[in-house]
């Protein structure tokens, strides 16, 4: 046993809302109660919940498209979440938003981005801000492998290490960038070894590992709430589906497939909870609580109201824009 | 009275803003005092005054530069992005039209972006095509972002107060031949509201819609043509997004005729939804079309000869309201 068995118990109560959520999602998908764009979380629930339970609250999040794990890992709450997603006036954007913008401040979750890369060199100012005022929080930046080679990633790193930001590169590895291999894409055998290139702090580690994922993401806050400056974090998982919901995924190799079906973080941790002195039955009640929040999310967005069309006009400005 | 430069009067907004909220901050290329106070001087005295934490000199990396402001700005700052060169904003445009100017309808509101994105450019230097270029129309085209630029050393003043006190991102563009000019220093404190037109001479013929530096060539040729009868009304835009219609029109409906006057391509620029809209809004009471004046379709050429054929001259604004005055329905 190398973490605290309550921080454990967080790590495992984080994973699995991500990991139920996802499933009611993909659920809703396929029987047709919604139609959305939805890019699913399966098999990267681990590597956020470990992450996020190394943060304070008031500690900001910046993410990506592909980020539904980590912003209910943050605390975003279900019930604004699903209402968003559902494109409703009650969601955490009032429905203007949608899953790739989800924001939400009270839980510290700034931006969510659409764009590949681009919230790295953000991150670097919500840091900046928190360096300037000394208020000692920190900020954390997720994104794929495929994201670190685009311009504003490289652009991004030397700054933060220029500065010696308060901010965390939370590289989850999930070996594709869209379709696309992490062989085909990039030359270099890992992700972290560019942290070198900016003379940064690189940690590579099994994000499906709690006990070590944790660990790494708490010294890389630890470090940047002590003013030490940036990690580059390489958490190494697999996206367990396509691209995006329904997309076809047979690109993946068979022997792919395998390993990632081995690998799955879900039987992983929760043999990990048993070793720990957990037990299925208190386990299940905690999924079964799970279950019941998400439903009664899922309850709540459907019988939300719709945005009204005058929501066009506002949010363009400060000043609504005259109709 | 005191005389004060465009430069000068730049400085003195940004140091009065840093002067009283600790949030204003400056990044950009060689803006710090190690570097000189800036390519062309705006941030000098500066980091004396407030420290490298606030004025930030950076790496050439400017989706850096413009992400790190945005995010400065949805953590309460009110950042100021030095962008050396308008054309160097294309190396970042993801950042500027993609979250700056739809994050606070993106978020339904929860978070906005109160920043102040300063750059400088202008024809007439010899800079040649990539130096150069007024892109005003590209941002103007996006909602969200705020355009202000000034002609004259009090407006400059002026607006750069307004546009750091905005709580929405604004594009404060400066034109390297104005940064010379002189002008009776304003009063400390000086404020421009964004959104609010100056009418700059008055006239009863026609009038010249225009904005920046074009706005001297606009004055200059009133001048003239009221030796020969003509009277020319001037309006200066100041905010050239959203621009103040109410001021426009009003002018346009007085005179009849109007003529959109701008330094950047006339092709597909704002002179084309200026025109549109007079069209839309007064064709019954217009005595003449619109006409528009602008650079040509070309990259904007380094030789002197060329490049005075390329910007719009003063016998060409002469001979646009000449246009107006002559039309026969």
């Amino acid at each position: 046993m190398t973490i605290d068995r309550e921080k454990l118990l967080d790590i495992y109560t984080r994973t699995m809302k991500v990991a139920r959520t996802d499933e009611k999602f993909r659920g809703l998908l396929a029987g047709g109660s919604l139609a959305v764009i939805y890019y699913t979380v399966r098999g990267q629930e681990l590597v956020s919940a470990a992450m996020m339970a190394a943060l304070e609250p008031s500690d900001y999040l910046v993410t990506t498209y592909r980020g539904q794990h980590d912003q209910i890992a943050k605390g975003v709450p279900l019930n604004l979440l699903f209402a968003e997603i559902a494109g409703k006036a009650t969601g955490t954007c009032k429905g203007k938003g949608g899953s790739m913008h989800i924001t939400h401040p009270d839980s510290g979750v700034m931006v969510t981005t659409g764009v590949v890369g681009s919230g790295l060199p953000i991150a670097n100012g919500l840091a900046l801000a928190s360096q300037n005022r000394g208020d000692g929080r920190v900020t954390v930046t997720c994104f794929g492998d495929g994201a670190t080679n685009i311009g504003a990633f490289h652009e991004a790193m030397n700054m933060a290490q220029l500065w010696k930001l308060p901010v965390i590169f939370f590289c989850q590895n999930n070996r594709y960038g869209e379709h696309t291999a992490f062989a085909d894409h990039t030359k270099v055998e890992s992700i972290v070894a560019r942290a070198a290139a900016y003379g940064m702090k690189g940690v590579q580690v099994d994000g499906n590992d709690a006990e070590a994922m944790y660990t790494v993401a708490k010294e890389a806050v630890d470090r940047a709430r002590a003013g030490d400056g940036p990690t580059l974090i390489e958490a190494m998982c697999y996206r367990m589906m396509g691209h995006f919901f329904g997309a076809d995924f047979s690109y993946m190799p068979k022997e792919h497939l395998a390993e990632m079906a081995a690998a799955d973080p879900l039987p992983r941790l929760r043999a990990l909870m048993l070793d720990y002195q957990f037990t299925e039955s208190e386990l299940d009640a905690i999924v079964a609580g799970i279950d019941a929040e998400v439903d009664a999310a899922w309850d709540f967005a459907a019988e939300s109201p719709l945005p009204d069309v005058s929501e066009i006009r506002k949010d363009v400005f400060e000043e609504e824009i005259a109709a | 009275m005191s005389k004060i430069s465009m430069v000068k009067a730049i400085n003195c907004a940004i140091d009065e803003a840093m002067a009283e909220d600790e949030g204003v901050i400056l990044l950009g290329e060689d803006v710090a005092a190690k570097q000189g106070g800036g390519v062309f001087k705006i941030s000098s005295g500066l980091t004396e005054k407030y420290g490298e934490h606030r004025i930030r000199a950076t790496p050439i990396s400017e989706q850096a530069i413009m992400g790190a402001c945005v995010g400065a700005a949805l953590a309460g700052f009110r950042p100021i992005a030095e962008i050396m060169l308008m054309n160097f904003v294309t190396v970042c445009m993801d950042q500027i039209v993609n979250h700056a100017a739809k994050l606070r309808f993106m978020s339904g509101g929860q978070t906005n972006v109160p920043l102040v994105i300063r750059t400088t450019t202008g024809v007439g230097v010899g800079f040649g095509g990539q130096h150069s270029d007024m892109l005003e129309a590209w941002f103007a085209h996006v909602p969200g972002l705020k355009i202000v630029t000034p002609s004259n050393p009090a407006d400059a003043q002026g607006l750069m107060r307004s546009a750091i006190a905005c709580n929405d991102p604004v594009i404060f563009i400066e034109n390297i031949l104005c940064y010379g000019m002189m002008a009776e220093a304003p009063e400390p404190g000086h404020r421009v509201p964004l959104g609010k037109a100056a009418v700059t001479r008055e006239g009863s013929d026609c009038s010249i819609i225009t904005y920046g530096r074009t706005v001297i060539d606009a004055v200059a040729v009133a001048d003239q043509l009221a030796e020969e009868g003509i009277s020319v009304e001037v309006i200066d835009l100041r905010t050239i997004a959203p621009y103040d219609e109410e001021t426009v029109l009003a002018s346009v409906r007085k005179t009849g005729r109007g003529v959109v006057l701008h330094e950047a391509v006339k092709a597909y620029g704002t002179g084309a939804e200026i025109s549109a809209r007079l069209h839309e809004a007064l064709f019954n009471e217009l005595k003449a079309p619109v006409q528009r004046i602008g650079g040509a379709f070309s990259a904007v050429p380094m030789a002197n000869a060329l490049e005075q054929a390329w910007i719009p001259s003063k016998d060409g604004i002469k001979a646009a309201v000449r246009t107006t005055m002559n039309w026969k329905k």
